[in-house]
């Protein structure tokens, strides 16, 4: 398991490699990219910034629940701060597993789980030089393992 | 007694600040800090009832504060 908060670009192969094992059967990726629209409004940018000690702390009890209810210690994420710009990569979630159900489930329960719980914001710079707060980006559509 | 308040994102634009120190009364809740915090900026810009966190965990609004303890009003999270 490994979690991290960074303000450097991601390394996908890296966190890749985190999750390597000859017992898994599949790996899931997934990858939060930043878009050039929210909204309707056209953004050029985001600036993340954090609670950056409970964000850590927040994670890391986020992928240990991840690796409880998927039966894997196959669990990495990454999540960048700082000022990003149209298409880099905010956070990656990987996760390996013997089979892919699980390894689906724990993907997504780590990032649904962090939409909701990490403290971490973002600011979005528009074309028309206005920036904004953005005010809760969390679904409720799938929530893998039950509220806290 | 002295507590840390820790404001982010937007709490910190509106008041202005993204950490302080506030001397509260032995025995003060959550509660106690989030209305001093609010009178420090204009009226409205902080909700009544923001999420809170005492010592980097999630706490309730009448959880009682000790000496030192850093209180961090949590604005809605949106990382990702």
């Amino acid at each position: 398991m490994y979690s991290a908060i960074l303000d450097a670009p991601i390394d996908v192969t890296q966190l890749l490699e985190r999750v390597n094992n000859t017992r898994n059967g599949a790996t899931v990726l997934f990858l939060g990219i930043v878009r050039d629209v929210n909204d309707g409004r056209d953004v050029t940018g985001i600036e993340y910034t954090a609670y950056r000690s409970m964000a850590e702390r927040e994670l890391a009890t986020i992928i240990e629940e991840a690796a409880a209810i998927a039966d894997t210690n196959d669990v990495a994420v990454e999540h960048r701060l700082g000022e990003l710009g149209i298409g880099d990569c905010s956070v990656a979630v990987a996760v390996g597993h013997p089979h892919r159900g699980r390894a689906f489930d724990a993907a997504r329960y780590v990032i649904e789980q962090l939409k909701k719980r990490v403290p971490i914001w973002k600011r979005e710079q528009y074309l028309d030089g206005t920036r904004e707060w953005v005010r809760a980006t969390s679904t409720e559509l799938v929530d893998a393992g039950g509220e806290r | 007694m002295n507590v840390t308040v820790l404001l982010f994102a937007s709490y910190a634009d509106a008041i202005g600040r993204s950490e302080l120190e506030l001397d509260v009364e032995t025995g003060a809740t959550v509660s106690d800090v989030i209305e001093q915090v609010r009178a420090l900026g204009e009226a409205g810009r902080l909700p009544p009832a923001p999420m809170v966190a005492v010592n980097e965990q999630y706490a309730s609004r009448d959880r009682e504060l000790r000496a030192g303890d850093e209180v961090a009003l949590i604005p809605p999270v949106a990382g990702g």
